[in-house]
């Protein structure tokens, strides 16, 4: 009897070895010979656990991990293709606590099935929503979305329907769909998991928006800096061509649609929409004013929605499963859920996918098991690299965009990243003037120059140089970036610096008075 | 890197051909992959074909941290030095990186063996730090793992 095993072809597992595993797998099968198939799959996003191994046994999984390639010829001695016991044997997959507390709607599929099988897909529920969706009217998959109460996981957190209702009811003689891919935040990584474990779900989703505003052309931009992912997208595009699910009959309906890919050159700015739509048309990444809304003036001129990869996602589960099925979770004006990145200096970084609601604290000391290090956790900045640092004493906020307003921070893209109290609030403060600094794409003053300028005033300030009057300058600065730039980068830098100089003054040598806003 | 090529009009051009109908990046992006930057003879062609200024064409180059001005080493190491990657030790590897090459970020070794660059984020902060090897991805990195991969590069 043919045996099944499994182990990931994500970025992230191949980067500790999951390819040489998957290669001693196959060459103990050989040599015992067993008649084995290695189904490469997505993550599950257990990343401390990885190279994971997974085997079908009596119609459930179980895994092993991590598995070093030479921890194979054991595990084949041991018998663990009939589920034996192993000292890195971890039981059925989906009882493994980390795994079971979560709600995997997004991310359902992803370490489940084979990426780029499209069978798989469908017997996983795929194309459900796609389905559904070409028996309504445009107008009615975008209420159906709105109903959802979905909001951009990009960041910005705006109601996804109400965006797809500008589109749609926008004038033009071509619309875009286009996916933002452009993932640049430190500590997430949810999209390149997706695009790597589940790709036919972004185009689904994709097509459904495509159907709801009236567009026939869709182009995801995705970062260079996703080699795997990028491989992975343009081997599920071909594959969605071939299968009429991509082209002039969409499912062999009316309608058409198409998606390109356009691959990125390393620019961390390109992630903002509308940077992100000039380097889409071949320019410099540098930032539009709004409006025009892209809604209304988009890719090359025409009306477009820009999401992200998870809006998309989440939307075509929304028409699959139904809106009112979404709406259900999540707390407060945040509904459904959020693939929350776990990730830096913790025992069990990952992907965990869960309704919003969850405490700051109870993701990092209980998901995510405090710090790797054994020390304790002392700062979270979540949203990325323009992000906010949190300290223990905020660790009681719940996951939701609007309480992380109201905290001074934001839940952005969906990643933490944790540091123990090694980590220098000041250094790290110094590194978000640094980063807006690099990154910044030159168009508005206080970020090109207020970047730079922030840095040498940081710099003053832990030298103890004229250190009251700094701190005022460092808040001006903040202040006029703030309220200055046209979009987050220099906008949402003086989250970062901010946070660092409020809740620990004592890294850059400061009475706790002084720092106060 | 294996498989990179020489800088070459004829076969710069016929890039530039295959690629126009995708644009500019396009272009940038397929020349600089196979002869690992951007000849200053590249700048022109894609001009040309696009039917834009040099000018333009050097302010997209210029603009985007992937595109290379100069070849690079037959190896390049990018090491990952954003936040997930901090808070797992990444400026010690920097250092370590820095100080067993003799270069800094930007910089090809004198036996133009290995470039080293710096990368903001490559998606592995769950198993921080992390680097791009020939883009094959690595992670949990730490000082030995470093300096076998600048071995490695070295062979």
């Amino acid at each position: 009897m043919r045996r099944r095993i499994f182990v990931a072809r994500d970025a992230g597992a191949i980067a500790v070895g999951a390819d040489r595993v998957a290669a001693a797998v196959a060459e103990a099968a050989r040599r015992a010979t067993l008649d084995v198939e290695i189904v490469r799959t997505g993550s599950r996003g257990l990343y401390w656990l990885e190279p994971l191994i997974e085997i079908e046994t009596r119609g459930a999984r179980v895994a092993y991990g991590p598995i070093r390639p030479e921890d194979v010829p054991g595990l084949f001695a041991c018998g663990f293709l009939d589920g034996a016991r192993h000292v890195r044997g971890l039981g059925d997959t989906e009882s493994i606590p980390w795994l079971k507390r979560q709600t995997r709607l997004t991310f359902a599929r992803c370490g489940v099935t084979d990426p780029l099988s499209l069978d798989d897909y469908r017997a996983h529920r795929g194309c459900k929503g796609l389905s559904r969706a070409l028996t309504l009217k445009p107008q009615e998959i975008v209420e159906e979305v709105a109903r959802s109460g979905l909001r951009g996981r990009g960041g910005a957190g705006f109601p996804t329907g109400i965006k797809w209702r500008t589109t749609a009811e926008a004038k033009g003689d071509e619309k875009y769909i286009v996916c933002n891919a452009d993932e640049g935040d430190s500590g997430t990584f949810a999209d390149r998991m997706l695009m790597e474990g589940d790709p036919f779900q972004l185009i689904e989703g994709m097509t459904i928006a495509a159907l709801a505003v009236g567009a026939s052309k869709g182009v995801i931009y995705c970062r260079s800096e996703y080699p795997h992912a990028i491989a992975t997208m343009h081997a599920a595009i071909a594959t969605a061509r071939n299968a009429n699910l991509l082209g002039p009959r969409v499912a062999d309906s009316a309608h058409v649609f198409d998606i390109e890919l356009i691959v990125g050159a390393g620019s961390y700015v390109c992630g903002e929409e509308t940077a992100l739509l000039e380097s889409a048309e071949g320019k410099r990444g540098q930032v539009r004013a709004k409006p025009p809304l892209p809604a209304h003036v988009g890719l090359f001129g025409k009306p477009s929605v820009v999401n992200n990869v998870l809006t998309f996602a989440a939307a075509a589960w929304i028409m699959a499963e139904g809106a009112e099925s979404y709406n259900a979770l999540g707390y407060g004006r945040s509904r459904g859920t959020i693939p929350i990145q776990l990730a830096g200096n913790l025992k069990y970084p990952g992907l965990f996918e869960a309704p919003f609601g969850m405490s700051l604290g109870e993701l990092i000391d209980d998901i995510g098991g405090g710090a790797a290090s054994g020390r304790p956790v002392r700062a979270v900045q979540a949203g990325g690299p323009l992000g906010a640092y949190f300290p223990r004493a905020l660790f009681d906020t719940p996951y939701d965009y609007e309480a992380f307003t109201k905290r001074d921070g934001l839940i952005g893209h969906g990643g933490l990243v944790a540091f123990d109290d090694t980590v220098d609030m000041a250094k790290q403060a110094r590194f978000a003037m640094e980063f807006c600094a690099l990154e910044s794409c030159g168009k508005c003053t206080p970020c090109r120059i207020g970047s730079v300028r922030g840095v040498e005033v940081i710099d003053r300030i832990v030298k103890g140089e004229n250190r009251e009057a700094n701190v005022a300058l460092l808040k001006d600065l903040c202040e006029t970036l703030k309220w200055g730039s046209l979009c987050a980068l220099g906008g949402f830098t003086p989250y970062p610096v901010m946070s660092a100089l409020t809740h620990f003054p004592e890294d850059f040598g400061l009475a706790p008075e002084l720092a106060e806003v | 890197m294996t498989g990179r090529h020489n800088w070459n009009e004829d076969e710069a051009t016929a890039i530039v051909a295959a690629q126009q109908e995708r644009g500019l990046m396009a272009v940038l992006s397929a020349l600089n992959e196979t002869f690992g930057y951007l000849h200053k003879d590249a700048i022109g062609l894609a001009a040309k074909a696009l039917n834009l200024s040099r000018a333009e064409v050097h302010g997209v180059a210029s603009f985007y941290h992937d595109f290379r001005a100069r070849a690079p080493g037959r190896h390049v190491l990018k090491l990952c030095g954003a936040e997930a990657c901090q808070s797992m030790g990444a400026d010690a590897l920097a250092a370590k990186a820095t100080r067993e090459l003799g270069i800094d970020f930007g910089e090809t070794t004198p036996d133009e063996a290995i470039t080293l660059e710096r990368v903001y984020c490559l998606g592995l902060c769950a198993c921080a730090p992390a680097a791009l090897f020939d883009g094959e991805p690595h992670a949990r990195l730490d000082q030995n793992a470093i300096s076998s991969l600048i071995a490695d590069g070295r062979k």
